[in-house]
């Protein structure tokens, strides 16, 4: 077990290199944008003198990369900075909305993940029947209708008049929901969250299931008589584990970072707003703070797979 | 065009098409009785904004979209106040005098205010609050309003400003809502973070680019106002979940209706559409200095060349009214109603066109829907319409992201929005006179200059209405911005909120004063 020890710690380290290398990409991205922090905020009522001052005030005038280093420095220490905008602590701007990403992620997950492997195995054990054709149907179109559109059917379908659910997640903001209260508010998120997600997972699985079916050993299996749904669950999936791993990571990594649409939408006050906004102002240390939890959430997630990988192999894991 | 139109009966989900709340100085119904009931005190104003960021900021000088100016009027009270019929009114002061030259202006504050933190206003917290947008290394957007006061001092209760000229608009320029007033450190400042003010609400929860709560603040000095217990404040970007929200009750009341499906929002039970025509006009500036637009006769044939009645009825489904480039409202004080209405015509396109000594003419029009919601249909209009007098015009999509900074008085030919000033003088001053940094045609007329400096403090009305008039007229037949139409403000409401008969025109939401202007139906 050892050496898979090792691995955590040597990929951890790596992981904070590519958080540095995120960091300089990001910041030299934001620079090229046209337009600096104290244009954009002043907007139309810009006027040199004020924009003049502002830059002063804030820093700006300074070359990049002092200010770089700076935060580069600050960001050691454990310290985020302030927001260019209006001085409020990025850790802080940040801590209160991370939660709620998550929450939403977990929520989604928790109803994609276990939906996705299961259509999954039910698509390879029924392949190329009805079943088959309309699950990788819907799960395709689904996931080829911009998530917006999905979000508005399902709006149309489940809320409105006389629907089951809340149109909008407004109420998340609004004091602090209970347990049950948040899964009612947020499911049309989550749901529509599912219906993006799905597709590739539940793809991923049958085609790994699939691929093993021709093996020697399941067709050995086969001949003793085994039953198709005992040979996929116990002989095949524990061989295709792998790459389904590995997909359905890079898909929570997504239910992070990619769900601004969904936000906006069912008015969700999650991460992906807050970075929208803050590249548009060119709010460099909320920009930063975020790119960073992004980027972590993927490194983080990444590793995850690659552990998870390596212990459902057993000749990894008892490495000789 | 803009008429002046009535509700027919208080029940009727009618709506306010085209309406002018300025000037209108009588919305009652036909049998002269007043159109609502009582208001009543109680309940919780939900209300769902299109803009809030997670960038704005409680400095006062960074204000410059609908949360915050939300916001400035619900927690803030300024010296004065724009009443919901476009005149002017006390609020933090109680009088005011100029002196003959309009030059030295003394407040008289009321006392007795009480700010949320339980201090008494005074006048140092007065000459604070104005200071902060003021000097060398002033960062706020308001710096320019206030470059005109050289000094200001305390005397008691009252506030002496002195400007180095006479402007007979001064106590308009106090109802400016970058202008609230907060309370003074002991160093003579005010904390531009502050969460304090004077106004009916207090802050209870903040969080920019998602929304805020309010609570009432009982202390308020106005006699039984405000009548909500609580607003909260709550950003719905989305158009589509803005209604949802407000159909499926989660909101009383949304800022911004969707044009292009407020007539279905319109058949929804339950809910009103407010629709008001004030100051906020769109429209199309040229750099004066560059060719060919600095050829006042090219400038003419693209005025010839726009046609105004299918923008409005295109781009604003109707909710506003015709421009004649210049941007003085109808409803306005010295609005020229002599001056005709300009309309599509190609044939005078020619005839300007022969005049510059050209047979066609091709140009580049900038334009990203930064500019004004709408401007690239908009654009592709004019260059249909245009192009059957001559000009060829060529629409080049802007991005939305940096379009102030990049496109904006950077490019000749491209497209603004103003919210408008309450007065003509403060619209003209700001982007039209000659030099100001917000003169976005770098446009120069000797005659106009002149008539905005007399005019500005001339205390006779009538002859200030007929020099208004005349710079209206050289605006619209010299100046180099091209203004098709007046856009209307369009919100809705549930029927549970009710409103005073007039609703102001100088920004949405009833002059973004609805927390203490309106309730709810018992």
């Amino acid at each position: 077990m050892s050496h898979i020890l090792t691995m955590i710690a040597q990929r951890l380290a790596l992981g904070v290199v590519t958080l540095f290398v995120v960091s300089l990409i990001i910041f030299l991205g934001t620079e090229l944008l046209p337009g600096d922090f104290a244009q954009e905020i002043l907007g139309q009522s810009a006027t040199p003198e004020t924009v003049a001052a502002l830059r002063e005030r804030l820093g700006l005038n300074e070359p990049m990369h002092i200010r770089y280093l700076g935060w580069l420095s600050d960001i050691v220490r454990g310290d985020f900075g302030e927001s260019l905008a209006n001085g409020q602590s990025v850790a802080d701007l940040i801590g209160g909305r991370l939660v709620r990403t998550l929450e939403l992620a977990a929520y989604a997950a928790a109803i994609a993940v276990p939906l996705s492997l299961m259509l999954g195995i039910l698509a390879a054990l029924f392949r190329n029947s009805f079943f088959d054709r309309f699950a990788n149907a819907s799960a395709l179109s689904s996931i080829s209708f911009p998530e917006f559109f999905v979000a508005y059917i399902l709006i149309f379908l489940l809320a409105g008049a006389g629907g089951a659910f809340p149109a909008t997640a407004i109420n998340i903001s609004r004091g602090d929901p209970t347990f049950a209260e948040y899964l009612h508010v947020a499911f049309l998120p989550a749901l529509t969250l599912t219906l993006v997600v799905t597709a590739h997972m539940m793809r991923m699985t049958r085609a790994a299931i699939i691929n093993l079916l021709s093996s020697p050993y399941i067709e050995m299996a086969r001949l003793k008589g085994m039953a198709p749904m005992r040979i996929i669950v116990k002989h095949a999936l524990p061989n295709a584990l792998a790459p389904i791993i590995n997909v359905i990571a890079l898909n929570l990594a997504y239910l992070i970072t990619g769900v601004v649409v969904v936000e906006v939408v069912f008015v969700y006050p999650g991460l992906g707003q807050l970075m929208v906004d803050s590249v548009a102002a060119r709010d460099m240390p909320v920009v930063q703070g975020v790119a960073l939890i992004f980027a972590a959430a993927y490194v983080l997630l990444n590793l995850t797979a690659d552990v998870l990988a390596t212990l459902s192999n057993p000749r990894l894991v008892h490495r000789r | 065009m803009t008429k002046l139109t009535t509700f027919a009966s208080p029940s009727r989900r009618g709506v306010l098409k085209g309406a002018t709340a300025i000037g209108a100085a009588a919305l009652v119904t036909p049998w002269g009785t007043p159109l609502r009931a009582q208001p009543v005190r109680g309940g919780t104003l939900r209300v769902g904004m299109a803009h809030g960021s997670t960038t704005d900021a409680l400095d006062p000088g960074s204000w410059e979209a609908d949360f915050m100016i939300f916001q400035a009027h619900t927690r803030n009270n300024f010296l004065t106040e724009i009443a919901a019929d476009g005149s002017l009114v006390p609020e933090l002061a109680e009088s005011w005098e100029a002196s003959a030259d309009a030059a030295t202006w003394t407040f008289t504050l009321r006392s007795g205010v009480e700010f949320h933190s339980g201090h008494i206003m005074t006048a140092e917290d007065v000459i604070a609050s104005i200071n902060h947008h003021r000097g060398e290394d002033s960062t706020s957007a308001a710096a320019p309003i206030v470059a005109d006061i050289t000094d200001m001092t305390a005397d008691g209760m009252n506030v002496i400003f002195t400007l180095s000229a006479g402007n007979a608009d001064f106590p308009f320029v106090l109802s400016d809502y970058h202008l609230p007033i907060l309370p003074a450190q002991a160093d003579g400042t005010i904390d531009p973070n502050t969460q304090d003010g004077c106004g009916p609400f207090r802050i209870a929860e903040l969080e920019f680019g998602v929304g805020a709560r309010y609570e009432r603040h009982d202390g308020y000095w106005k006699e039984g106002l405000p009548y909500f217990d609580a607003i909260e404040q709550i950003v719905i970007f989305d158009d589509a979940a803005r209604q949802n929200a407000l159909i499926s009750g989660d909101v009383d009341y949304i800022d911004t209706a969707d044009l292009n499906t407020v007539h279905l929002l319109e058949r929804a039970p339950g809910i009103e559409i407010l629709s008001v025509t004030g100051t906020q006009h769109y429209g199309l500036p040229m750099d004066t200095r560059a060719a060919p637009f600095d050829d006042v006769n090219v400038r003419m044939a693209l005025k010839y060349g726009i046609n105004r009645q299918q923008l409005v009825d295109t781009i604003l489904n109707g909710y506003g009214s015709l421009g004649n480039d210049h941007p003085i409202g109808p409803g306005q004080r010295y609005f020229n109603t002599e001056l005709e209405q300009r309309e599509y015509d190609p044939d005078r396109m020619q005839f300007h066109l022969r005049e510059a000594g050209m047979e066609s003419l091709d140009v580049d029009i900038h334009l990203a829907d930064a500019a004004f919601a709408g401007a690239l249909d908009a654009g592709v209009l004019f260059a249909e319409s245009a192009g059957a007098g001559g000009i060829n015009l060529n629409v080049v999509r802007e991005p939305n992201d940096g379009y102030w900074s990049n496109v904006w008085m950077q490019k000749p030919f491209a497209g603004t929005y103003w919210g408008g000033r309450p007065t003509e003088d403060w619209m003209f001053a700001t982007a039209y006179a000659e030099g100001v940094p917000w003169n976005e045609t770098y446009w120069s007329n000797e005659r106009f200059n002149e008539l905005l400096t007399s005019a500005r403090a001339e205390l006779d009305d009538d002859l200030r209405r007929e020099q208004y008039f005349e710079m209206q007229q050289i605006v619209s037949d010299d100046g180099g911005i091209i203004i098709p139409m007046f856009a209307a403000y369009v919100g809705a409401y549930s029927d549970r909120l009710a409103r005073p008969e007039q609703v102001a025109s100088n920004w949405r939401n009833d002059g973004h004063r609805i927390g203490e202007r309106w309730w709810f139906a018992s």
